[in-house]
Order: structure tokens, then sequence, then C-alpha cells
């Protein structure tokens, strides 16, 4: 008889060290059905999902109390892979692809198909040659089922990351003898169309019977996918719904657990007269950043304004502040309060008086293995020499003034942690986001460029993060300039928009045009102009 | 863009292309005719090229060069000392000192294979520093355990007047091993070609009827080719150059079977293994490949197939130094690869051959170019030891250039391919 449940997951208690992440926390699956894990950053939503994988870092600190039953049968997970051999796959939130291996190779990884040769009747089953003509088979249909035309043999080096998603699902629906799988924030990433497909790949999944544990902080997803949703709050278990019975006002609400709170920042355009001082002045920038490559782009951003820069994701938009911080190799012309700025080199930048919150906070934006106050300080330390104290001409660490400035950022940005000395890499996603904008605050900066700063965090803390830009651009007078892929937040808060494609500007737009002429400049045709693309 | 792609080449390649100019700048100041430097290389290859295919496989598993060969070139050593002290003779003892070498190899490597699981990332330094202790373990093993607490009974093994094996091992005496591997068989090159080539086109003929891909255009270029360079070898001129050479068909043929033995493994899902782990280590792990263990058979195969490369090595010479011949065994076969154009993560069997080729090229000519140069050959004898350590010095620094300066210059590349 089958279980009414594929999973659950019962009273689960976990704790790190002292803190205690999970408490009493339970999860329900049905067959087939796809069920959403909402909660804000640091709820515990990732670790939950830890601990149904067996994953090392639960076992390394103490493992957890409580009771995991598939198909109604109480089991122990003791390692990532038991876990795959048990029916549980799991789409990474960081990609789990090897580069140089085609994406056949990808899929097929360590679960090849191969027949005997000589030496494997010699030296056993591990020395068996590869069937490569029958994976490459299996790969085509696991892509197909995907909604992916793309030739199985190409290299996932070089691959966009959308594309890499769908390589990862494609893996996971491959295996034989999937019943659940586990998408963590698959949509972080995606482009609104990719996204899209994303979730009707999902419900067809869901089709077949395999069930889907979906994480995300995009409560429109939700409601339009999910069947069911769980709500973590810091670490404790709120509630289980249906879909069909809730809505986005109160699945937020149930999330932060505050009512009637407007879950949206709104700050009004304003109008700069022609004559404001250039803040920021740009001409002909181009930059080499994979994916995101900026041919010609040329700008004029004024003093005191909050500036957007929206487009597709990989027409160039996140190379531009990348490029004028010296992340990436960039040519052009840049001025910054009529003082040239130094391409390519990232200190002279920082010293420059700007600073940026990167998207890539994993890559350049933090030190995993340092504290979150020693983050905070970084920059400003090594940059301006701030924080620290002369002792007989050597430059000291002032701890007590670090420890101050950390605890009010932390107290500020609300960031989830156990104190100021918590490492970043324990920091949920999210939490690890807003350390980087503390970084780049402390700068106390003349612009801040602020890069997808929303991404992977929730609406609480995406509210939060935006009152700050507003609050520092209004009382402090900070020139922002905000790059992001979400459109309503760039016209939420800012003054202009210039919309990116193709590695240039197609247009730049008052906060209040329309729907059409934004969709219009993103596909890279300037509104107004019937003759088409010519920006 | 033609350009372009062509710097990218030279840098790519820096390394071999310094060492092809620099062998030919040798080569015109050695006063040597080609066909002795033939001979010379050819004798050099059989030595040596085994040792050096052996690096590959650790290479691809991510673990850098494999500086612990030196530690299965002992196996070999001691695996002589005791054939010797057996009273084995001739080929015989040859193949049993092969087969003695693999247990005591698979074991050192499975040891050190697990020592370098716990220092990851560290496997180069640490396999180098892994051989100097072992140096000290065999030392202590030849001056005092053999002999004195093992007995020894074979006078030609140990020192005279004290204890311990002696400094020396000479295995050309009438009834020794050395030579013998050779002797089996020896062909002059213009036949040795048509040999190889004959085993070579069999072997495609039999893979394309046994594939499911029949690409008939691809054997009759591959057989084509063949056949051009068989009837080129047997031009006069061909002739003249290698007239000094006979070739060990034997030797070579071993070595051929390790380079098939290579591209065949990476073909099975154990090289797959191997490939992953190489590329990522937490990937391979998340899909379930036991990462340890793959790394320790990468280490246990290289172990073994360097220990047969030493034992091919003394048995071509006839001799060796039982305190010596070790020791540069790692650092020479490590230049040699990378002299090909191998890197610290990437390794195939021609960068490996065409290492060696180079590498001993430079070795033969050197000290010659430096007597006709300087007056001294002791020059030459500088210039080749510093060429070899400054070939392993500028590949580490390439390697960690690339991987700290940005994966931005591989994304270059790859969009302009
Ligand atoms: N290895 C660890 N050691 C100590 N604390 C940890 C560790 N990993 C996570 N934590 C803590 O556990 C809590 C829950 O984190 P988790 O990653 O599960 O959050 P999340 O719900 O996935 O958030 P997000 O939406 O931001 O990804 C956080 O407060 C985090 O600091
Ligand atoms: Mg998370």
């Amino acid at each position: 008889m089958a279980a009414e449940y594929i999973l659950e997951m019962k009273n689960i208690t976990k704790r790190y060290g002292e803190n205690k992440v999970l408490s009493d926390v339970s999860l329900k699956i049905r067959p087939g059905e796809i069920h959403a894990l909402l909660g804000e950053n640091g709820a515990g939503k990732s670790t939950l999902m830890n601990v149904l994988f067996g994953m090392p870092v639960i076992h390394a600190t103490g493992g957890f109390e409580g009771e995991v039953l598939i198909d109604g049968q109480s089991t122990t997970i003791a390692s990532p892979h038991d876990a795959m051999l048990k029916g549980i796959g799991m789409v990474h939130q960081e990609f789990m692809l090897l580069p140089g291996f085609t994406i056949t190779e990808n899929i097929k990884l360590n679960r090849e198909i191969t027949h005997p040769s000589l030496l494997s009747r010699v030296f056993g089953k591990n020395l068996e040659t590869l069937d490569m003509a029958a994976m490459s088979q299996d790969a085509r249909r696991a892509l197909d089922s995907v909604g992916m035309s793309i030739d199985e043999y190409t290299l996932v080096k070089g691959l966009p990351v959308g594309y890499m998603q769908f390589v990862e699902i494609a893996r996971e629906i491959d295996k034989t003898g999937v019943k659940l799988l586990v998408f963590d924030e698959p949509t972080a990433v995606l482009t609104e169309s990719e996204a899209a497909q994303l979730l009707r790949v999902m419900k067809s999944i869901a089709q077949k019977g395999i069930a889907i544990i979906f994480i995300t902080h995009r409560l429109d997803e939700v409601i339009e996918a999910a069947d069911g949703v769980t709500i973590l709050r810091d670490g404790k278990f709120v509630c289980e719904t249906r879909t069909a019975d809730t809505t986005v006002t109160q699945l937020a609400e149930l999330m932060i657990g505050r009512k009637g709170e407007s879950a949206f920042v709104t700050a009004d355009p304003r109008e700069f007269p022609e004559d404001t001082p250039v803040a920021l002045k740009i001409r002909h920038l181009a930059v080499d950043m994979p994916g995101e490559q900026v041919k010609d782009v040329s700008l004029d951003i004024r003093e005191g304004e909050i500036f957007g820069i929206g487009g597709l994701a990989g027409q160039g938009k996140v190379g531009i502040p990348n490029g004028i911080m010296g992340v990436y190799d960039s040519e052009g012309d840049v001025e910054l309060f009529g003082e040239p700025v130094r391409l390519n080199d990232a200190h002279a930048a920082l010293k420059s008086g700007m600073a940026m919150v990167s998207e890539d906070r994993r890559g350049v934006g933090l030190l995993l293995d340092e504290s979150i106050e020693d983050n905070i300080v970084f920059n400003a330390m090594q940059v301006s020499g701030e924080f620290t104290k002369s002792l007989l001409g050597a430059k000291l660490k002032d701890s007590r003034k670090i420890r101050e400035h950390a605890n009010e950022m932390i107290r500020e940005l609300d960031i989830r942690c156990f104190g100021a000395v918590q490492h970043t890499g324990t920091l949920s996603g999210g939490n690890q986001q807003k350390v980087c904008i503390a970084r780049a605050l402390t700068m106390n900066p003349k612009l801040i460029f602020v890069s997808e700063p929303t991404r992977g965090i929730d609406i609480g803390a995406k509210k939060l993060v935006l009152e700050t830009l507003v609050k520092l651009n209004r009382e402090k007078g900070m020139t922002v300039v905000m790059v992001s892929s979400e459109l309503m937040e760039l016209r939420s808060i800012c003054d202009r928009i210039a919309i990116v494609a193709e590695g240039e500007v197609v247009d730049i737009l008052p906060v209040n045009s329309s729907d059409a002429d934004f969709g219009l400049a993103m596909s890279g045709i300037k509104p107004g102009s019937a003759s088409g693309k010519e920006a | 863009m033609v350009k372009k792609n062509w710097r990218e080449f030279a840098r790519n390649n820096v390394v071999t292309i310094m060492f092809i100019v620099v062998c030919a700048v040798c080569m015109m100041f050695s006063g040597y005719t080609p066909s002795y430097v033939m001979y010379e290389l050819f004798g050099r290859l059989s030595r040596n090229a085994f040792i050096v295919l052996a690096l590959i496989i650790p290479i691809v598993a991510g673990m850098g060069i494999n500086f612990a060969i030196t530690i299965g070139a002992m196996a070999a050593q001691i695996a002589c000392i005791l054939v010797l002290e057996w009273g084995l003779q001739g080929f015989g003892s040859f193949l049993a000192a092969a087969a003695l070498t693999v247990p005591m190899a698979a074991l050192f490597g499975f040891g050190i294979g697990k020592i370098l699981n716990k220092m990851k990332g560290q496997e180069m330094i640490g396999g180098m520093i892994l051989g100097y202790f072992a140096n000290g373990l065999y030392q202590l093993l030849c001056l005092f355990i053999f002999d004195n607490i093992i007995p020894i009974n074979n006078p030609n093994l140990t020192i005279k007047g004290s204890s311990g094996i002696a400094n020396t091992i000479d295995l050309s005496k009438a009834g020794g091993m050395g030579g013998t591997l050779e002797k089996l068989w020896q062909l002059p090159v213009s036949q040795a070609v048509l040999v190889f080539a004959l085993v070579i086109a069999a072997g495609l003929v039999i893979g394309h009827v046994r594939s499911h891909r029949k690409d008939a255009k691809k054997l009759g270029i591959q057989l084509g080719a063949l056949a051009i360079v068989c009837v080129l070898m047997q031009l006069p001129v061909m002739k003249n150059l290698f007239s000094m050479v006979k070739v060990p068909m034997a030797t070579f043929g071993i070595v051929a079977l390790l380079c098939l033995f290579n591209v065949v493994l990476m073909r099975t899902r154990l090289g797959q293994q191997f490939r992953a782990v190489g590329q990522n280590r937490t990937v391979a792990n998340a899909a379930g490949i036991n990462v340890d263990k793959v790394r320790i058979i990468a280490i246990t195969i290289s172990t073994v197939l360097a220990g047969w490369g030493q034992l091919i090595f003394v048995q071509n010479l006839g001799a060796f130094q039982t305190y010596g011949a070790a020791d540069q065994v790692g650092l020479y076969a490590g230049a040699a690869i990378l002299v090909g154009g191998a890197s610290v993560v990437r390794a195939t069997n021609t960068q490996a051959l065409l290492g060696t080729v180079l590498f001993h090229l430079m070795f033969i000519l050197a000290p010659a170019a430096g007597k006709n140069l300087f007056g001294d050959a002791a020059i030459g004898e500088y210039f080749r030891v510093f060429m070899c350590y400054g070939v392993i010095a500028l590949a580490l620094v390439m390697h960690a250039w690339s991987s700290i300066a940005p994966k931005k210059k591989h994304h270059k590349a790859t969009d302009k391919a």
C-alpha cells in the first residue's frame, strides 16, 4: 500500500553549537505535489534540506533530533549519496556541474552506462568501457523533457547560467527512481522567461508523480505553481496550508509574523534640473565580462540621484558597475565628480569614493572564513585606513570601534546572526547579502553601486535594503546606482531608469513610463522610434 | 584574430617552444652528427618514456605531478636486490622483479594516497617531502636491515669489509637482467616502423569493425597516413639518419601498451571518475563518487607504473646506484612531462612523449654545446640542471598565475574558439 505522504519530517530539531536553528519543525509531502517551503532569510530552510540530504555539515555538528519517514518508513539518511539511492534528488543553489565535461557526461556523472571490456574482465566492473551513444540518448531524453534543445555534446563551460540550471534539473530527472526533487531557490538566477519555463517544467515533472520541494522568495511563483506551502519563521514551524486557500499578502504576513505592513517601498521619483552637477560621467565604456559584455555605454548620472539600470540577463547591465570598479577588464572614460577614474584598478576605484555591492557574493563579495565584523570593515580598513589606531608607529586594528560599528550595522540592516564574530560562511544566503551591503556602506562612499541587491533575500529584507538605500540617498545625499533584473524594484525607488540591451544603453526612461515602453526597450527597441533598433 | 590565436598558442606552450629553440641552438653548436644524436635519443627514450607516462593519471585526477614516484622507483630497486639475492638469472629475473615490484609499490602507493588525502591541494609538495622521508627509510633498509637483520648471502650485493648493501648494484654480469628486455628483439628503424604500423593498422581496422559509427573516411585517412610514414622511413635519407639505431621492440612495445592503457582507462567508468575528481572534488562527491578512494587508486596505479619504469631504466643501464638512482626520478620525469606542454592539471600521452624527447635531446646536446661554446662541458651540465628546475618552477608559477588571475582569460579563449 502506498503511503499517503512520500516524505514526512517529524519534529526536527537542529542545533549548531549553542544555537537552535530548527526547533520542532515538521514537513509533509504528498506524491506528485509541488510544495513550497517559505521563510525569511535564516529561517532554516536550507538547513532543513541539509538534514534531509544527510549533508556532512549536519553530522559534523552533532546530528539532529527528530524522525524522517520516506514512504511511511522511518529511515536514516547517512549521506547525499544515500539520499540519492533513496530517491531524493537536489537541484543545488550553487551549480554542481563539471565545466570540462559535456552535458551528457554531467547528466550521467557516476551513473555512466558501460559495457564490459578486456580490462573489466580482469579488474572488475569499474573498468568497463563507457557507452557514450547510450549515455547521450538518455541525456537527450532528459533534456527534451525540460524543454532544452541544446546539443547534448556541448561542454558545460561557457553555458549561460539559465542553461546550467536546466542541465541540473535534467540530471536529476534522469535518475531512475526519483520520488522527490528539491529546488533551492532555482529562479534567483533566471530571467523572467526562463523562470516561467522552469515553473512549466516543474509542473510537468510533478505530473509524472515526482514530488517537488520548492524554496523561493518570490511569492507569486508560489501561488502560481505550488499545491501546498509550509512556512518557517526563526527555525520554527508556523503553518501548512494549501495555496488555493491563501494569497500573497497572507503568505507574506505569515512569514514575517507581523500584520498589515506593506511589503513595498516607494520613494517618489524626483525631477533633477538640467544644471545639476554630474556625479558620474561615463563615456564609451566597454567591459569584457563573460556573459555580461558591455560594448559601448555612455551615461551621465546626476549628483543625489537614484539611478536604475535594467535589462534582461546577459545583456550587459551587470558589466557596467563591474567594469567601473575594476573587477573586469574595461576601456573608456569615466569621471567621478569631474575627476577621471583610473580603470582596471579596483583599489583606485574604491579610493576615489565609490563602493559596490556585488551580485557575486560568494565569488568576490565575501571572505567566508572571516567574521561578520571583519568582513564589514575590511575594505574601509584596507583602502582608507579607518578602524585602525596607531601604536608606536604601527597600525593596529581598533577592535572596540570595529565591534561597535559592526553591531550598529547588524541592527540597522537586521542581519540575522549569533553575533558579530560569526563567520559569514555559516550565514544564510540572504544574510550574507546584507553583510555585503554593510561593508559597502562602511566605506562612506559618495556613490554606491548596488548590483542585484535583493537577489536571494526575502521580502522583509528586500524592503529593508531598499529603505536603507533611499534613506542614505535622502539624508546623506549619497548617489545610488542600482542594477537589477527586477523592474518592479527599480521602479519603486529610482528617479530614472536606463535599459541596457546587447551591451548598449537603449534608452533612459522616466519611472512612470508604460510597461510596454520598458518591454520594448528591453528587447533593444527604443520606444517611440518606429524604425526599430538603432540606439 | 589569427594573430591573437597565435599569441594564445604561444603563451600556452611557452615551455615547449623555448625547449625546441634551445635544442636547435645546442644542436648547431654540439658538433654531433644527426645519426649519433638519434642513437643516443632512442637509447634514452627506451629508458625513460615509461616512467614519464606514469605521471599522467594523477595529473588527470587533480593531484598534480606525482613526485612520490621516487617511492615506486625504490620499490623496483628493492625488488632487484631481492631477485639478485635469490640468484635468479636472465630475463626471468627481470620478470620476477617486475612481479615483485607490484605488491610493494601498490602498498607504498596506497600509503601515499592515504597521506595525500589528508593534505588536499598540497599534493605536489607533499609527494616530494614523502619522497625524501621514504629515502631515509630506504637507506635504513639497505644499510642496516638488509645484511644485519635479514641476511644477504650474495657477496656481490654487500659492502666489502662492512655491512649493508653495496653502493652500486651490477645487473650486467653473466646471467644478470641487464639489457635482457632490449635483446629480446631488435630491429632497424625502417623495419620497426613497419611492424608498429602493422599493429596499429590492425587495431584501427578491428576498432572500425566493432564501432557503431562506421567512419570509413577517417579510417582511410589514418591508414593512408600510416602508409606514408612507412614509405618515408624507407628513403635513404631516413635510413642514414637512423643508421646507428637498433629499436628495442619489446621496450617500445611496452611503452605503446602503456599509452594504450592510458587512453582506454580514460574511457572507462574509473577514468571518468579520475577526470571528475580532477575537475572538482565537491561536485564529484555530490555525485556520489568516493573521492578519497579514487585518489588513492590514481596514486597507486602511478606508483606501480613508476616502479616498472624504474625497472626498465635500470635493466637498460645494466647497473644502478643503490643510494642515488631514485632521488631525481620524480624531478626529471616531472620536468619532462611539463616540457611536452602538460600542465599540473592537464596531461596527455603525446605531451609525455614529446616532453621526453625534448628533455633528453637537451640532456644529450647541452654538455657538448657547452664545451664547444665555453670550452667547458660543466657549463652545459649546469645548464641542464638549471633548465630542469627552471621548467618546474615556471610551470608552477604559470599554474598559480592562471588560477588566480582570472577565469576571465579562460573565458576569452573559449569565446574565440
Ligand atoms: N554551518 C553552520 N554553522 C553555524 N550556523 C549555521 C551554519 N549553517 C547555517 N547556520 C545558521 O542557521 C540559520 C539558518 O540558515 P539557513 O541557511 O537554513 O537559512 P535559509 O532559510 O536557507 O535562508 P536564506 O533564504 O537566506 O537562504 C542561520 O541563522 C545560519 O546562520
Ligand atoms: Mg538558503
